[in-house]
């Protein structure tokens, strides 16, 4: 919590009352406790009350059961990262508070049941406890057979409680949440939560009030990552998608599922990975852009079936919610280990686009994009997002759909004829005819994963391989003239250029503000646009003395990630360098400035 | 959010199929065939195609009804021969290629060609799914007992014995039954036929693409290059015989066609098995019918704009 502004204190009366612009709070349990839920809760709260808010989840990768938290950072200003340190952790279970008293600030309070959470001597010095007998006073508020089931509404109660919490706006949430159904469903979650709220504080020294928010002009819409891709996937017109469940991927295919039928589409659950992108082929092939997606083992089985949308030149969108690998790997743990396979994954000369969105609200806009790229280039596009975001609730502003959503359904009146793969186009871009069209000609098209002429008929002649090889780079080559020189986080010039890609722009943007306030010169560049490369990225490393590139992979046998790889590659240019890590969980700001520090003593000099 | 990408304009002219108060014709051989088929001469495959163009040209599809598809192999060449459009999918797939395409244009009339490798052996798994979900489409196996593109090595089929470039001594793997296999997993229309009856060839064919839901055709189309004389217990011709199915066999009895499909080669022809099931299209469609009656004549975007407002 920062800015302690105001501060209300009576010796021996109520608790002092002090103002805050921020606050992260870490709630730790069991997967099955429903901690999800209050996460879910006071994001959607923040979202109604113009604030912004971010939050970060861990999940075990069992059935059910094992130790999850939820993080949620509220905050009337901007936020950028779910916060390094918490200053509330809500602690369920002797492991619970074990294992994340570490991520407390040092006086932070730590709020437990103390049915379950025998608090540490050593530690009762450097935090505020406060213990609650949540588990049973729950059982009390209820009453029934229900068990503690309802303790993570008493908990939001306490909550609540200590951050002053609109309590209005939280039980209407509840009402739409638990409304539908039987009512003692949600009489019993109001009697929790008001148990909870209404629980004496009386050792707590401290409650909270958020300043007012700096008022974001319109509504919020709160959602993660996965349910972003998937409403952006509909918005731009996708009406056909299939797919193998996988995690983190498998939300977005259970949304597009049972929403699709809505919009007269549909969404099929395919028996395996390769027959999921061929399906998504095969409705690409006959008209309107398919979707397909799937996490890293998912995306290693069809990058077969993704070289023949390559060759055929049909566009389809791969989604990519990328997790710790190789192999079956971290399955509930973020990495950005992917890149390499999206951009060039599949044998053979493949050209394809590679978008990474940064955030929730990206997720939405680059779903748009990505269907739009793949149509105006018959190529697949790949949209790689990551575990992260893909959990990750945040609000933003509610998109204007009336403006945004498309209508792509294809075009089958007459045409007198057809090229499909017309060597004529300067920028190796032919518009599409599709199945149903009827071509006066009497020429038909085939699409092929065979080597063709303008027709598509086969043909190895050594020029037509090579001058087809072209026209598949050339259409890349014009759309990346087309895309936007990204724009320098900070100033232009400097000593050092903090570079990412996808989820990691808020920490980065974070550690970019706390190094700047400290008198360092950085200034950071996020890169969305992968494959192909955006131009005029050379002039931007000129104007600094070293570029790190922050990724979450490892930093290889040369000392530098994917991204950096393809960046030095492409820019031959040893002063880009890597920043990495590879333990499945998102960058803390801190991390990345140590790691910055430690790795280039010269690079964070004061100016 | 960043600029919209500009719409693809296909070059469209106000044009028409046919001129008023004519009737269109059906298309003609000449019309149908492209390419010249790469196969050897005297391969089984010919008939399968010049049979193909003949239930195209009766039955009055125009190329603006049906698509082609293929996975890889010798048979698989097959849309490359046919004026029309088609595709020529990657090793196995054709099956699940096809279904995106049958599932999201139900005005199209979906055929696909393959042999007894891309069907059963690389698309075994796909081969069993199709069927069970009962997908509309025809789906004509042109089983030759061999892997002939790459120059006769052991395919699903090669019966026990059959000596390949990877079975020197003998193929030592008990083979496939085709006709079991599409049985077992739920297909809805099973049939076998053979590329040296053509009549029967032509009648199975119409019959599969007439059937509501996921159709089968084995068709033994003879590999001369690699396998020869392997079906000739089953044409007259050379001295076989080629047996209808029983008179009074019950088309819509699963065991009973079972036990067809148990016969020794060359065993019988026809149409073993024939259900009536919802397809999944149908399927499908009704899932979606539901949901958008649900809509009540809402806009997309109106329809989207709900969710987004239950999500404030």
């Amino acid at each position: 919590m920062s800015d302690s502004a105001v501060t209300n204190q009576t010796a021996g009366g109520p608790p002092k009352v002090s103002k805050i612009n921020e606050a992260v709070i870490r709630i730790a349990g069991n997967s099955q406790d429903g901690i999800q839920a209050i996460g879910g809760f006071l994001a959607r709260l923040a979202g109604r009350s113009a604030q912004e808010v971010m939050t970060f989840m861990t999940i075990p990768s069992t059935i059910s059961g094992g130790p999850s938290i939820f993080q949620v950072r509220l905050g009337s200003g901007e936020v950028l990262s779910p916060g390094d340190d918490a200053d509330v952790l809500l602690a369920f279970y002797q492991h619970s508070y074990e294992d994340h008293i570490g991520s407390l600030k040092q006086g932070g309070i730590v709020l437990y049941d103390s049915d379950h959470v025998e608090p540490k001597p050593e530690w009762q010095p450097l935090y505020h406890h406060v213990g609650v007998p949540v588990s049973n006073l729950t059982i009390e508020a209820i009453g029934g057979t229900a068990k503690d089931k309802g303790k993570n509404l008493f908990a939001l109660g306490l909550v609540t409680r200590i951050f002053d919490l609109d309590v209005v706006k939280l039980e209407g949430l509840f009402g739409e949440r638990f409304g539908g159904k039987d009512a003692s469903v949600l009489n019993n979650a109001l009697a929790a939560f008001r148990a909870g709220y209404n629980h004496s504080l009386g050792e707590v020294l401290e409650t909270f009030k958020f300043v007012d928010s700096q008022g974001k002009a319109g509504q919020q819409v709160v959602m993660n990552g996965n349910d972003a891709i998937a409403y952006g996937l509909i918005a731009a017109g996708v009406r056909f998608g299939a797919a193998y469940p996988i995690t983190p991927w498998s939300d977005v295919m259970e949304i597009l599922r049972r929403e699709l039928p809505k919009y007269g589409g549909s969404f099929i659950q395919c028996e395996d990975e390769i027959a999921a992108i061929s399906m998504a082929n095969g409705a690409s092939f006959a008209g309107r852009v398919a979707v397909t997606g799937s996490s890293g083992p998912g995306i290693s089985l069809k990058m077969e079936a993704l070289g023949w949308a390559v060759m055929a030149e049909v566009p389809l969108v791969v989604v990519n919610i990328q997790r710790g690998g190789p192999s079956t790997g971290l399955p509930t743990q973020v990495e950005q280990s992917d890149l390499n396979l999206a951009c060039f994954g599949s044998h053979g000369d493949a050209p394809r686009v590679v978008i990474a969105p940064a955030d929730v609200e990206d997720c939405f806009y680059t779903a748009i994009e990505a269907v739009n790229i793949a149509r105006k280039y018959n190529v697949p596009v790949f949209l790689l997002s990551d575990q992260a975001i893909a959990t990750r609730i945040e609000a933003f502003a509610e998109p204007k759909l009336e403006q945004l959503c498309q209508d792509i359904t294809p075009d089958l009146s007459p045409v007198a004829d057809y090229k499909p793969y017309d060597l004529s186009s300067p920028d190796g871009v032919t518009p599409r005819v599709v199945p149903g069209t009827p071509i006066l000609s009497g020429r038909y098209p085939i699409a092929g994963g065979l080597e063709h002429d303008e027709f598509g008929h086969p043909s190895a002649a050594p020029k037509l391989h090579m001058q087809m090889t072209a026209k598949r780079r050339k259409k890349l080559q014009a759309l990346a003239a087309t895309l936007p020189t990204p724009k320098v986080y900070g100033p232009p010039e400097g000593n050092l250029l903090l570079v990412g890609w996808g989820s990691t722009q808020g920490p980065i943007r974070e550690a970019v503000d706390r190094a700047r306030a400290a008198g360092d010169s950085v200034s950071a560049l996020h890169i969305k646009y992968l494959n192909p490369l955006p131009p005029g990225l050379e002039n931007i490393f000129s104007g600094f003395k070293s570029v790190r590139v922050v990724e979450l992979n490892d930093e290889g046998l040369y000392g530098y990630g994917q991204l950096a790889g393809l960046l030095r590659a492409r820019y031959c240019d040893p002063k880009i360098r890597g920043i990495n890590k590879t333990d499945g969980l998102t960058w803390k700001v801190k991390e990345i400035l140590e790691h910055a520090r430690a790795d280039m003593a010269t690079g964070l000099q004061r100016k | 959010m960043t600029a919209p990408v500009t719409e693809p304009v296909a070059p469209k002219a106000n044009l028409v199929l046919t001129p008023p108060g004519t009737e269109r014709k059906p298309l003609t051989k000449k019309e149908i065939a492209a390419d010249h088929p790469t196969w050897c001469p005297g391969c089984g495959d010919f008939s399968v195609l010049a049979l193909y163009f003949k239930m195209i040209e009766r039955r009055k599809l125009w190329q603006e009804k049906f698509t082609t598809i293929s996975g890889i192999g010798c048979s698989s060449r097959f849309p490359y021969f046919v004026q029309a459009y088609g595709a020529h999918y990657i090793h196995g797939r054709s099956l699940p290629f096809a279904s995106g395409i049958s599932l999201s244009r139900p005005d199209l009339h979906v055929f696909v060609f393959g042999g007894d490798g891309d069907l059963f052996s690389i698309g075994g798994n796909h081969f069993t799914h199709t069927a069970r979900k009962n997908i509309k489409l025809t789906c004509v196996a042109m089983d030759n007992w061999v892997y002939g593109l790459t120059k006769k090595q052991t395919s699903p089929t090669s019966p026990l014995g059959f000596k390949s470039k990877t079975d020197v001594w003998g193929a030592v793997d008990y083979p496939i039954n085709p006709m079991k296999q599409a049985i077992s997993a739920g297909a809805t229309f099973v049939a076998r036929t053979t590329s040296t009856n053509p009549n029967h060839l032509l009648q199975m064919m119409e019959a599969a693409m007439d059937h509501d839901g996921f159709s089968f055709i084995e068709c033994l189309s003879e590999c001369v290059e690699f396998y020869e004389g392997a079906f000739d217990a089953a044409n007259p011709r050379k001295g076989g015989a080629f047996n209808l199915i029983p008179a009074d066999h019950d088309v819509t009895n699963e065991v009973a066609a079972y036990k067809l499909a148990d016969q020794p080669f060359p065993g019988s022809f026809g149409i073993f098995y024939k259900a009536t099931k919802p397809t999944k299209n149908a399927r499908e469609a009704g899932i979606s019918a539901a949901a958008v009656e649900k809509a009540k004549g809402l806009k997309d975007w109106q329809i989207l704009q709900k969710t987004f407002t239950a999500m404030k």
